[in-house]
């Protein structure tokens, strides 16, 4: 399937159908990062059962330097 | 001890620090060290998926010993800067959030409607909110009647180090605030620090004067002592101007 990932188009993998699958991909289990799908926030708790579908808009963000 | 706190949180640096425009992150590790602040404030951005791995400051961070300031900077919009004020809480990692909304991207002025409008919503949804907002006594009101927890007037606009250009907005400001009054944006060196807090200002929130300076961590030193000489100052209570000397030896005595 195809999501729309922090802007760009990406082609995932075909296992890949829960947030947490998709973090996983990146290897981003430990890492501080928010998910946002649809504009909806996803609680770390989902990320397991969160289903992921073709033309998502996916943003996974973190903090970074700033004033 | 000299202490304030900011909604339910007590501090006793009143020095806010910025972690953004480092050159690189052990000079900020010690930027960060040596000025003694206790909050500091990060931006919410794309992860880079390209180099997800890459040094992150905020991973090197003993998480027990700061309060994380996350802002909305980047937004134009209320709408823009309560997503990012949501995202930033779904970390798990803080409820503060430092609004700012910009009305301008040459001066990065805020846009005032939109900052109460963000100011308000936030509130509502139970954030402790900072508001970086214009330095407009009515505006800081208004904010305060909306249940912020801080009103961050700018000196002068962000990154510009020119300093307090509106001294007499800041003291009307001070002088009406019921919560405490951060001086944000705009400070270039540790007089302006001194001066914010010599006229009553809680606290300073600075960053690029420090991380573009040529020693930062020197400079990150300095603010400190600029923060502190002025609440010291502030506390002791200057004396009145004069229009005349005032001699500082006896007169009676003097040797004929």
């Amino acid at each position: 399937m195809v999501v729309v990932l922090n802007g760009k188009k990406v082609e995932l993998a075909e296992e890949i159908q829960t947030v947490r699958a998709l973090l996983a991909s990146y290897q981003l289990q430990e890492k501080i990062v928010v998910v946002e799908q649809n504009g909806d926030i996803i609680d770390r708790s989902r990320y397991e059962k969160a289903p992921i579908a073709d033309g998502d808009r996916i943003e996974i963000v973190h903090f970074v330097g700033g004033g | 001890m000299d202490t304030w706190k900011i909604g339910p949180y007590e501090f006793r640096s009143r020095l806010l620090l910025g972690t953004g425009k480092f050159a690189d992150l052990q000079t900020q590790g010690k930027a960060v060290d040596v000025s003694q602040a206790e909050i500091l404030t990060f931006a919410i951005r794309r992860l880079n998926l390209e180099n997800p791995h890459e040094p992150n400051f905020l991973e090197k961070l003993d998480l027990k010993k700061y309060t994380l300031l996350p802002n909305t900077a980047g937004a134009y919009t209320a709408e823009e800067a309560v997503r990012i004020a949501r995202l930033a809480k779904a970390s798990g990692l803080c409820d503060m959030i430092k609004v700012e909304v910009i009305g301008d991207p040459k001066t990065l002025l805020p846009d005032p409607i939109g900052t109460l409008e963000a100011s308000r919503i936030l509130v509502e949804e139970g954030f402790i909110v900072l508001t970086y907002t214009n330095d407009d006594p009515i505006l800081a009101r208004r904010l305060q009647e909306v249940g912020v927890h801080a009103v961050m007037p700018g000196a002068s606009p962000i990154g510009s180090g020119q300093g307090i250009v509106n001294e007499n907005n800041l003291r009307f400001i001070l002088e009406d605030a019921k919560v405490p009054v951060i001086v944000d944006a705009g400070i270039g060196a540790p007089a302006d620090c001194a001066k914010a807090m010599e006229l009553g200002a809680d606290g300073v929130l600075l960053n690029t004067a420090v991380s573009l300076a040529d020693n930062p961590v020197l400079m990150a030193e300095a603010m400190r002592l600029g923060v502190e000489a002025g609440r010291k100052g502030y506390l002791a209570g200057r004396i009145a101007k004069k229009r005349y000397a005032s001699a500082s030896s006896p007169v009676e005595g003097m040797i004929e």
